[in-house]
């Protein structure tokens, strides 16, 4: 259930109860900073939150699914359908950046759609059924393209993903990207943790069966969820390109980085349990690791193989923290 | 993520158990040949460079003529499976259209697997369609039988990568990794300090002709006295790439990068765009996409090409072969060029998609630049 429904523990008991998360990340941060000062310079953390950020938004929106009970394979493909579709309807005129972004939403939100009454209408698992989609909506980008990009992002579009301010007072360098982050974070942390549909879907997620005695709209909320998380694929689609630009792979394995990221974070795989907030922070440690793995300047695999279980180890530790 | 991994263990696993058996990517002998190559002047046509060849050595096909036609040409191709090979696949289908003799063409998609390849041969060889027969191999080892199992049939044309085999007709290959290797390093060690930071690209180990490409400009790095700072795996990824050369930037000043492809150059380049540096020294390649910026910033920057104009020439191969005219061969050794400040205009063109790539001889032929994605200019 909720946090919020748990009596609420005193005060050192809930210093103790912190997420362990904030405490890895922290860790490994304090690794990049020993390893590279100049990551406390703003262009070294700035950096590193341009980067996380579409990560952060997509592990966010996976929470949802995840607290449903579900899973979303499809975030991936819808990424690259995003990147993919608006470089093909923009064709370089500027003044259409609005508009595809709308179409985009628009499109994402129709994959959701379909992944939500998929599953709770025809009863098809999500891992297939969102896989089915994965397959279906990567299919689309590809015919679509012809398989190599046909056109360019426009500055307008890429400025979320790329653009950055300079000077800014106190923080030096302010980018796009973080505001976006800031703002749909605290949409979706709302929306989780501030309306009641967030407390359907942990009961959802929870104990179908009980939710739908209750008298809760099992199959809404489940639909609910699928939306939400393509939205935020396409919106981490939408950094992504603005990022680094038209390719068509730039979704590919995004799916199972979403899922680490807010397992990291603690939430329960099979549903009834999920936080935004630790989604979030899921998400710049897995992004920590990649850039500690850069500093560290190690061969590739070994790298791979401490990638592989440091992932392993900060999962293990979720799990245990749960179990205690 | 996980396939990846899982594949970078295998290989890591697969070259410390087999150090015995592991192919040589730094093969003295192969480098200098290629670099010979490099300066050879082509013989063939001029300004139609997938007609021309190094090597002066031709192949009788005299007991391969088969008539007036319209004659079946079968293409088992690797795959379809990244923008250079439907550029290349766009090239050999318009070269097609230019060849009254040939009827049909009749093309099957490995999808990149071995296995259904093999089938693939099988297939077309075992159909009784086909009057010659052109493989584009996915691996050069698993499909050596396939191919010679065919060649016992009809005339074979093998192309881009090869076979342990001398039993096709003729195998079709422009000049090769190393030489891709040398043109950019060389244009880095004549632009740069002696000890200056260079910061190598790469998409990913193990394949054969990527490898080649590191290990001959290395090798040209190295003997210059650079400091290769750093050389890093991509996985061809945009957003990799550029958070790799960011956290580069981070910790030390960049004189020059190096490239083994030129896919996510543009994304390297931002990374110091973005972070207010001065775009380095750079080696990409022919993609549209980097040589508009390159023109745009007037960088000082090369594109060695791994041309494909090269799918245009199995089909001329092809043609020769049916009216019994000799080709060039065992080896048919197309030129490599590099597109340089000089010829640099001539190559851009922004009316061409992103991962176009320039070096495709496409320009004249039907339906250019429509079948390749491009819009026709007003």
């Amino acid at each position: 259930m909720t946090d919020a429904a748990l009596p609420r523990p005193r005060r050192l008991s809930r210093l103790l109860r912190v997420n362990p998360i904030w405490l890895v990340l922290l860790i490994l941060i304090g690794a990049i900073v020993a390893l590279n000062p100049d990551f406390t310079e703003p262009q070294g953390y700035m950096n590193f939150l341009r980067r996380a950020a579409p990560l952060c938004i997509l592990a966010a929106g996976q929470v949802f699914v995840l607290t449903s009970g579900g899973f979303d394979l499809s975030v991936g493909s819808t990424i690259t359908l995003t990147v993919v579709g608006a470089s093909m309807l923009l064709y370089n005129n500027e003044a259409a950046t609005w508009w595809v972004i709308l179409a985009m939403l628009g499109a994402g939100g129709v994959i959701g759609l379909v992944n939500g009454l998929v599953v709770a209408l025809l009863r098809v698992p999500s891992l297939i059924a969102t896989l089915g989609t994965m397959i279906t909506v990567s299919g689309i980008g590809l015919m679509w393209s012809g398989g190599a990009p046909r056109g360019y992002l426009t500055d307008g579009f890429r400025a979320a993903g790329r653009f950055m301010w300079r000077d800014v007072p106190v923080i030096g360098l302010l980018p796009a990207a973080l505001l976006v982050l800031i703002g749909g974070g605290a949409v979706l942390w709302w929306l989780m943790h501030g309306t009641n549909y967030g407390r359907l879907l942990h009961a959802v997620g929870d104990n179908p069966e009980a939710a739908r005695l209750a008298g809760v709209p099992v199959a809404r909320v489940r639909v609910l969820a699928f939306v939400v998380s393509s939205l935020s694929a396409v919106v981490a689609g939408i950094l992504l390109g603005g990022f680094s630009g038209v390719s068509l792979d730039v979704g590919t394995g995004y799916e199972l980085q979403a899922i680490t990221a807010a397992v990291l974070g603690g939430t329960q795989l099979l549903g009834g349990r999920g936080a935004v907030g630790a989604a979030l922070g899921g998400a710049l440690t897995l992004t920590a690791i990649f850039t500690l793995l850069n500093f560290l300047g190690l061969p590739q695999p070994v790298r791979e193989v401490v990638q592989g279980l440091i992932l392993i180890s900060a999962v293990a530790l979720a799990v245990c923290r749960r179990d205690a | 993520m996980t396939l990846r991994t899982t594949t970078a263990m295998a290989v890591a696993l697969a070259v410390l158990a087999l150090p015995a058996t592991a192919q040589n990517f730094d093969d003295p002998t192969e480098f200098a040949e290629q670099e010979a190559q490099l300066a050879a002047t082509p013989i063939g046509p001029e300004g139609a460079p997938w007609e021309q060849y190094l090597e002066d050595s031709m192949v009788d096909t005299a007991q391969y003529a088969a008539g007036e036609g319209p004659h079946t040409v079968c293409f088992s191709n690797a795959g379809v499976n990244n923008p250079w090979r439907v550029v290349g696949w766009t090239n050999m289908q318009a070269e097609v259209a230019l060849h009254p003799e040939i009827g049909e063409l009749i093309h099957v998609d490995a999808e990149g697997s071995d296995d259904k390849q093999i089938g693939d041969i099988n297939d077309l060889v075992a159909s009784g369609n086909c009057d010659v027969l052109i493989v584009s191999p996915n691996t050069t080892a698993a499909l050596t039988p396939a191919v010679e199992a065919a060649c016992e049939v009809l005339p074979v044309i093998v192309f881009d990568r090869g076979v342990n085999t001398d039993c096709p007709v003729t195998f079709i290959h422009p000049v090769g990794g190393y030489g891709f290797g040398i043109q950019g390093a060389r244009f880095i060690a004549e632009n740069v300090e002696e000890g200056a930071n260079v910061l190598m690209l790469r998409i990913l180990p193990g394949v054969d002709v990527l490898e080649t490409r590191y290990s001959a400009g290395r090798r040209i790095l190295d003997e210059a006295g650079l400091n290769v700072v750093g050389a890093e795996f991509t996985d061809g990824d945009n957003a990799k790439t550029k958070s790799i050369v960011e956290d580069y930037l981070q910790r030390g000043s960049i004189d020059a990068v190096w490239m083994d492809a030129g896919a996510t150059a543009v994304a390297a380049i931002e990374a110091f765009e973005d972070n207010g540096y001065d775009v380095p020294v750079f080696v990409g390649e022919d993609q549209q996409d980097f040589l508009q910026k390159w023109q745009e910033l007037g960088l000082t920057a090369i594109a060695p090409t791994y041309p494909t104009y090269q799918w245009r020439t199995p089909i001329i191969a092809a043609a020769r072969i049916l009216a019994g005219e000799p080709v060039p061969g065992p080896e048919w050794v197309l030129p490599q060029p590099a597109i340089t400040a000089e010829n640099l205009d001539q190559y851009v063109n922004p009316d061409m998609p992103p991962l176009h790539y320039a070096m495709c001889g496409c320009e004249e032929l039907p339906g250019y630049p429509e079948a390749w994605g491009g819009q026709a200019s007003n």
